[in-house]
Order: C-alpha cells, then structure tokens, then sequence
C-alpha cells in the first residue's frame, strides 16, 4: 500500500479504512483521511460521533478494529512509542495533575519526556510564558479556571515541542472569550511549523481551520476546507421572512426536496434537499400556492447549513445529500 | 530511564504530602495497631512439630513420648541425643516445641518431688508458650500407676522453659509480628490506590501517552512507599522498645535489608491489585481482600506449624509469611543472615514474579 512510503512527508496523518468497535457499537467506520501538514485540521460532529475514538487510534492508545494510520511516518499502533517524542496530546478532560502546582505538573512532564537538563528551565519559562501562566506558576492546579486549566494543559502538551498536536475539544469548558484567546495561540504554534488537528462542536471554530472532516457515527459525512464545503451547497439554502413562523414551516415541511426549516429570530431558514437553479423562486411559489405571507431569497449557505445537509439522514428518509462525497 | 523512574517517584511524594489524611494513616495506622494489639492473643492449636532429646531411654520415656502424641498438640518428628541439638533445631526454626527426658526420669517420676521432663518452647511465639502450658497440665498414664491422690499433689510432669521470652510477654511476640501485618495493610492499599487514581482521574491518558515505560512507571510508583515502609517499620520497633521493653536480639541492618525486600514484594501485590481494578473503591476492596489470608494464615494469630499442608504451602506464597518468620527470628532469637536467608530469598522470588506481572497486566493503551 500507499502507506509504505513515509518519506513523501505531504501528510502528517493517513488512514485507510480505519474502524473501531466496541462490541456490537461501530465507533469509527472505515475512516480515510489525508491531513497536511502544517495545518489546522478540524474534526467536526456531536458528542460520540467518534471523534475521541479516532484522535486515540492516532495517538495509538487505542487498537483500531481493521484499517491502518501513518503518524508521521509511523504505522500506529505497532510504531506508537517512538511516536510519543512528536506527538503532544491534549486530553477532553483535563488530564495533569490537580493537587501540583503549575510549574510542578510541567517540571514533571519536562522530565519524563527528559528534555536536555540545560535547556529544561528555560523550556518551561518559554512555554509558561506564551501561555500566560507565569503569574500562576504556584497556583494549586485543581483550583484554577476552565480557561487556566485549558492553557495548562496545551503548554503540557506543547512542553517537548511536538510535530503534530492532538486537542480534543480543547475549548469545551472554557467562555467565548478564552476561546478566541486559545484560537490566537494556536495560530502562533501553527506559524512555528507545528500540525494540528482539532476536535470540536462549535461551528465557529470549525470554520478557523484550513481543512475539516465533518463526522457523525464514525462515518466522514464530508471533508474539505469550509470554503468548499459552503460552495458545494450554494443554491441549497433559503430565507424567509414572514410573520406567520408556523405556516411557512407546515408549508414547507411537507415537500419532499426540503430538508430542513429552522426559524432564527424573525427569520426562516429553508435548507433544500439538492442544488436548485432558482431556490428561492420554488419556496416562493409553494407559499403562494398555500396562501401564505412572506418573501424568499436565496442565502448563502454557512457551516451549520453545511452540517445539517451532510449529515441528518434526512426527515423524509432520502437517501444522504449528495455533497457527502467528498474531493 | 532513571531520570523517568525518580520523575514519576517525585511526583508521588508531592501527591503524599499534599494528601493530608494519607499522610497521617501513615503514621496513625502503626501507633494504633501497636497500641491496640500490644495486649496478646491466645490460641489452642494441635500437631506441633517436636523434638525429642530422650536421655533417659527406657520403656516409660518412650510412653511419655506417645502420650505427648496422643494429646495431638505435639508431633514429636524429630529425635535427637543432646539437649544442645534440640535447641538447634528450635533456632532453625524447624521444631516449635522441644521435649527433654533426663537420664534420670524414671527416678524423677517415682519421687516425685520435681517435674519429670522439661518442654523447651519457641517463646517468641505466644500460641506455642499457651500450648506447651496446656501441654504440662495433662495427666499422663506413666505417673498414674501409683495413687490417684498423690499425682494432685506432684508438681506437672513437665516443667516450661521458654526460649527467647522467657517471661512469655505477649506484646514482645506481638510487636515483631505487627511490623509485618502492619506493613502488609497499610502499604498494598497505598499502593493499589495509587495507580487506580490516575485513571479514575483521568491522569492516565496523558501518562500513556508520554514516553514513560511500563516498568518505568511501576519501579517510579513504588520508590516513595519503600521509604514510607522504612518509616513504619521504625515507629513500631521503636514503640516496641520504649512502651513494651520488647528485645531486639539480632542486628538492625540485617533486619531492614530484609525489611526492604519485604517491603518490595508487598508494594508490587499492590500494583497487580492496582493494574487489576478500575476504581479506587474496588482497589480497596481487592487490597481488604488480600489482607485478610495474609492476617490469619501467615502464622500472626494461628501457628504456621498447626495449618494443614495445604494452607501452609500456600501461606508460603505470602510475603508476609516469610517476613514474620524474618522478624521473630531477628529480633527475638537473634538468627543471623545465614538463619533468615531461607526466607529472605522467597521474598526476592516473589518480588520478581509479582512486579512482572503488574508490568505485563499494564498496557499502554485504553483498551
């Protein structure tokens, strides 16, 4: 296979078929994915759509079921331990040490990835410097905020340097503004050279990386950069604006080519099963025809749209959006 | 490699003594236990190895021995020609209790006037001093011959000497044998806790993911509690020595050498108990699980010598077992190495085979 040249070094990471199970519970399902390096890489879906399961597969910690992953030229999990030194891996739960201070938990990571004693202290200083965590150098771990905790816990996995970094939904416990903070520095880490793939839910997020995978059941509904993946939607997504929320929704959800109505404030939000040439004139005649109030237009599509039509089977049991298939 | 192994010691100590509780239990348990148990516990027990010096060699010797017998509390094993011999055979460890027959029993006997034979006892051991008491106050068919009423008035057929405690103290046979349950208790749940924690916790996905070693971890694990260990021992012998006047015969160094390998070998059935259970609850529950044969079978309460075999080969597998043999031998007898080496060794042995399992139960995976 493909997979037996590590040296073309185009992607960080590379699956072929990758599954898990868990008894009779498929957590990830033949999962192909090329990752470039020097990237931020998103995985996109809801909570248990395997998005843990597949982040671990690649750090090796778990065995995938059939498939294989190239880690940075290393076949996981056979070559896992020589992978440890380039990878850095930020847990969802916060995984250091909550009765040691700051600097203790990073001294301590510094000595099991035995980083040079020379350049150990000022390694420390430097990451607990970009990090903001100077001030809190002897702060008790367990008592800091979400957002202290999230910082701690990247400058851990950041200690050694790594290649490739690993977050799984590093922004889940912390307030919008730590967020956008977080994003900043991981622009920064991206700029000295570093890889990263990024789990979450937000579609805020999602939209900041280069590329994403949007998955649910263990299946990569859609890939692509979100650029792409909006394009590949456009003509699909209708608003409406109307004061009659509940007539347009039954005059609409009855049609076999709408996917969905999702009503934001005044507005309805119309996504439509395919492309169409003139969208908003089909949501415009069928209200006509049912005598309903209101004016359509086509809108362009956003990421959540993006979502909704990749995955969600669909509610009048079609087959999947046929943006599914992916470049 | 020994950068890791002292990193993830370090760490373990810091997590100790910022734990308040544990680090009180560490000395709190001893003191306790020492205090509580410092005030004996008595037991029957039967089939007691003997030995047999028969100086006397005549028809009514060699029925006092099978009446000894017949009382089952001894079996009489081994026979030997000197009283020197017998007391060798009470040091090694081999016999419990010693029989002397003088060459002048039979006069002994019709006189009256002294006991007729003499019990030479493993003082160290308070069941074996009780037995050997029972043992004396038994009526024998060789001095029922002459009139009922005078065997009321004889002195018993048997006079007591105790080896090694010859007051037949309890807390000086109790205190050596509370190092080893003391230490057996406190250190496989400290031990079984401490891995359990970091998965429950959460700490174990980011440890596997790190370049630390299996073995690493474990020896890395274990290294704060020998010192803890250490420290138990000491507070102990010494409650011993100023609350109890308990002896301590042989030497210290020989003591902790065998202390530390002890020491060890339990800390490693704490990591197989730890590698083994998902949550701190079932780890103490493992560790309550573990404690209990190893408090009744290692020869603490009953006599290793009174177990059927099967109990005995078994309480062989116990580190404690060996250890408690190792304490009674050093501090009461004043056995030398070459004495305690045939329980030292079994110690590494289990040492070895426990710490290679905990390492082959760890994976380095979530699965």
């Amino acid at each position: 296979m493909s997979t037996e040249q590590p040296g073309d070094g185009d992607y960080a990471v590379e699956t072929h078929g990758l599954t898990r199970r868990f008894g009779a519970v498929t957590a990830v399902d033949h999962v192909d994915l090329r990752i470039p390096r020097r990237q931020i890489y998103g995985f996109l879906g809801p909570n248990g759509s395997g998005k843990s399961t597949t982040i671990r597969m690649l750090c090796g910690l778990l065995k995938p079921s059939e498939g294989d992953a190239v880690v940075l030229g290393h076949h996981v999990p056979k070559d896992a331990e020589s992978l440890r030194r380039k990878i850095g891996y930020m847990t969802q739960k916060f995984s250091l040490y909550d009765d040691l201070g700051v600097r203790e938990n990073l001294e301590f990571l510094a000595e099991i990835y035995t980083l040079p004693r020379a350049s150990r202290r000022t390694r420390i200083d430097e990451v607990m410097e970009q990090f903001r965590l100077t001030e809190l150098a002897k702060q008790r771990t367990g008592t800091m905020s979400g957002g202290q905790k999230q910082r701690l816990a990247l400058a851990g996995a950041m200690i050694h340097n790594p290649e490739l970094l690993f977050l799984d939904e590093p922004t889940s416990a912390v307030d919008p503004e730590s967020r956008r903070d977080f994003w900043e520095t991981l622009f920064e880490l991206l700029d000295q050279g570093t890889t990263i793939l990024v789990s979450t839910h937000y579609m805020d997020e999602a939209e900041r990386c280069h590329e994403l995978a949007i998955i649910e059941n263990g299946h990569v509904a859609a890939s692509g950069s979100p650029r792409s993946l909006m394009d590949r939607i456009d003509g699909m997504v209708v608003e409406v604006e109307t004061e009659d929320f509940r007539s347009v929704r039954l005059a609409l959800q009855s049609q076999s080519w709408v996917k969905s109505v999702t009503q934001l404030g005044s507005r309805m939000h119309v996504l439509l099963r395919d492309r169409e040439e003139e969208p908003a004139a089909m949501v415009q005649s069928i209200m006509e025809k049912q005598g309903v109030e209101g004016t359509a237009r086509t809108e362009h599509p956003n990421l959540e749209d993006v979502f909704v039509a990749v995955t969600h089977g669909g509610t009048n049991g079609g087959a999947p959006a046929n943006v599914g298939e992916a470049s | 490699m020994l950068r890791r192994i002292m990193a993830i010691a370090h760490k373990e100590f810091m997590h100790l003594r910022r734990d308040r509780l544990t680090f009180g239990m560490i000395a709190g348990i001893p003191l306790m236990l020492t205090l509580i148990f410092g005030y004996g516990i008595n037991q029957d027990v039967r089939h007691l190895n003997a030995g047999v010096a028969d100086l006397a060699r005549t028809q009514a010797s060699r029925q006092l021995i099978e009446d000894a017998r017949a009382t089952q509390i001894v079996d009489p094993e081994y026979s030997v020609d000197s009283t020197q011999a017998l007391q060798a055979l009470l040091r090694q460890g081999k016999v419990s209790i010693g029989i002397v027959i003088p060459p002048d029993f039979a006069n002994r006997l019709v006189r009256g006037d002294r006991p007729a034979a003499q019990l030479l006892v493993d003082g160290s051991d308070p069941t074996l001093f009780a037995s050997a008491r029972q043992l004396s106050q038994l009526p024998f068919s060789t001095r029922t011959p002459k009139t009922s009423l005078d065997v009321a008035r004889r002195p018993g057929t048997f006079s007591i000497r105790a080896l090694y405690n010859p007051e037949g103290r309890s807390a000086v046979f109790v205190v050596p044998g509370l190092c080893a349950i003391i230490l057996t208790q406190t250190l496989v749940l400290f031990t079984a806790a401490s891995i359990v924690r970091e998965k429950e916790r959460g700490n174990i996905e980011l440890l596997i993911n790190t370049p630390v070693q299996t073995y690493e971890l474990m020896i890395g694990k274990i290294i704060p509690f020998i010192v803890i260990g250490y420290i138990q021992i000491t507070i102990i012998l010494l409650l011993g020595v100023v609350l109890f006047n308990v002896p301590i015969a042989g030497s210290l160094i020989n003591l902790y050498f065998a202390a530390g390998v002890f020491i060890a070998a339990t800390l490693s059935m704490g990591l197989v108990v730890s590698a083994q259970a998902q949550t701190q609850f079932q780890a103490f529950q493992i560790s309550i699980l573990t404690l209990l044969p190893q408090v009744l079978l290692s020869g603490f309460i009953f006599p290793f010598d009174g177990m059927p075999r099967a109990v005995q080969i078994f309480s062989e597998l116990l580190p404690v077992t060996h250890f408690l043999r190792i304490l009674r031998g050093i501090v009461l007898r004043g056995a030398t190495p070459a004495e305690v080496w045939p329980d030292i060794w079994p110690l590494f042995v289990i040492f070895l085979a426990l710490m290679t399992l905990a390492v082959a139960r760890f994976r380095k995976r979530l699965d």
